[in-house]
């Protein structure tokens, strides 16, 4: 991983974590066959571990099990059901990765992943995730605020909105093969939202680079917003001066809004969200309206949360 | 063997097939392979099973014609109650596990949730289809009006693909196979309808 700067890393950081787990196998296999590399095909090793520095956003709510985070997805790029990600996700080379970055802003540009990930140092934090269908998990992202990111590249006074894109590869994202959603996959926010000290932008979780089914190699984490709004593997950046078109928006107007914010008392059209399923428990619980972010509720003060769902 | 060995053998090799989903969908959930949401899961696999069944026993007068197998017929009940027995599967998983007995929450999903009225009107219209699959009720009704009652399968299977589409986030295509069986099953008992009038 190229997150810091290349002239600190050491063994470990450039040492895939699933490849370090596995030396002995690695010895072994080397010593038995002599000239072994044929031992350790890094096929499941696509994460990573990285530092980060602990931060004040942080639950004490008990964190989903990594097998359910990276097993149970929605990512139509790679299929449509919740298993379909981790299990074809693997082609999808994360490297090189560079992000277009246009629009309303005075240093536009095609940028190098590491360059865009420069602009903080890594933190973890403890947010939760509410699924618009219905079900939540409790995850420990890493990554650099959104704020920070979106500032280097000095958005203008036209920049009344952020729009992303998601990587548009059909050859090594099979599920783009079928117009399920309007690929590329967009999601959009107000420069306020963008810029609230919550939005964040994720590059890794529970100690490790994020793995392709998780948005890799960087992913939007909106919390206080149905787990949609936060678009994975992110290739464009632009900043506009009316609101961007998104992906479910296009697909079904009148079921996701732009802001699709957590709101139980907001209904989807076919099925409450005044509940919802913690990952791993068996009754549900009471949603929380912002899921339970409440800061972010200045941001949309005089707003009619029924109409702007 | 003697031919009722055989129609004994025969009958409980067809009970077994329509039982296996059960024990299979047991040995998953117990085995921790339904997914990060093993609920959401098992009602969603016991709902494509009850459809299956009844598209299956829809699909058994047709095969019977049409392969010359009169006997075939008489699975018909079976294979009917087994569509009955997944669709109450998956109502009791949605009402006494999804939902925990909220009853309040149920009330207002079926008032206000049009996939999840649809799937309410089409079990209860089985219900009546299950209660009377006696002997003892086909006499008591007499074959005639005990036939009339059980058309109410060519409006309960399509309430059960609608149920099953509307429900669908963004990729259609798994309930629009499903219809297009079910177009097939009842647009092949249209052109027997429309034949036999034509004879007459």
């Amino acid at each position: 991983m190229l997150i810091r700067h290349a002239g600190d890393l050491t063994d470990n950081d450039v040492t895939p974590h699933g490849l370090y787990l596995r030396r002995r196998e690695f010895m072994t296999g080397a010593i038995a066959l002599g000239t072994g590399l044929a031992a350790c095909a890094p096929d499941d090793v696509a994460a990573a571990p990285l530092k980060a520095a602990k931060s004040r956003y942080t639950t004490s709510e008990k964190l989903t099990p990594l097998k359910d985070i990276t097993g149970y997805n929605n990512f139509y790029e790679f299929g449509v059901d919740k298993s379909d990600p981790a299990r074809n996700a693997g082609k999808l080379k994360t490297r090189p990765w560079t992000v277009k970055v246009d629009g309303a802003c005075a240093r536009p540009g095609t940028y190098n992943i590491e360059d865009v990930l420069k602009a903080a140092p890594l933190q973890e934090r403890i947010y939760r995730l509410r699924c618009v269908e219905g079900w939540s998990m409790v995850i420990p992202w890493i990554g650099i605020p959104l704020a920070d990111i979106l500032k280097r590249y000095q958005p203008t006074s036209k920049a009344k909105y952020v729009a992303f894109e998601t990587l548009l590869r059909p050859s090594e994202m099979p599920g783009q093969r079928r117009a399920v959603l309007p690929w590329p996959y967009r999601e959009g926010l107000r420069m306020d939202e963008a810029m609230h000290p919550l939005a964040f932008m994720a590059v890794g979780l529970y100690g490790q680079t994020l793995l392709n089914q998780n948005g890799a190699p960087m992913r939007l984490v909106t919390p206080w917003k149905y787990g949609f709004k936060s678009i994975k593997s992110i290739t464009r950046i632009s900043f506009v001066e009316t609101q961007p078109r998104t992906a479910w928006n296009l697909s079904a107007p009148d079921e996701y809004g732009f802001y699709s914010n957590v709101n139980p008392a907001v209904d989807h059209p076919r099925w409450s969200q005044a509940s919802e399923r913690r990952i791993g428990e068996f009754i549900r619980r009471k949603t929380l309206p912002f899921n339970g972010y409440g800061e972010v509720a200045g941001l949309y003060a005089g707003m009619d949360l029924r109409k702007f769902f | 063997m003697s031919p009722k060995t055989k129609d004994r053998l025969v009958y409980t090799a067809v009970w077994l097939a329509c039982f296996a989903p059960i024990p299979w969908l047991v040995w998953r959930l117990l085995g921790d392979d339904l997914g990060a949401n093993p609920i959401e899961a098992l009602i969603r696999q016991l709902g494509v099973w009850g459809l299956r069944f009844v598209l299956v026993s829809l699909a058994i007068t047709p095969a019977a014609r049409l392969l010359r197998q009169p006997r075939l017929i008489r699975f018909r009940r079976t294979v009917g109650l087994f569509a009955f027995a997944y669709v109450l599967l998956h109502w009791c998983t949605y009402v006494g596990v999804d939902q925990f007995f909220d009853w309040a929450a149920v009330l207002k999903d079926i008032y206000k949730r049009p996939f999840i009225t649809i799937g309410m009107t089409a079990f209860v219209l089985l219900i009546p289809l299950a209660v009377t699959s006696t002997n003892a009720a086909i006499r008591a009704l007499g074959p005639v009006r005990w036939k009339r009652l059980h058309r109410l399968i060519y409006v309960i299977a399509p309430l059960g693909v609608l149920h099953y589409y509307m429900l669908v986030k963004a990729d259609h295509r798994p309930p629009l196979i499903y219809a297009g069986v079910l177009v097939l099953l009842l647009g092949y008992r249209l052109v027997e309808a429309l034949r036999k009038r034509a004879g007459r």
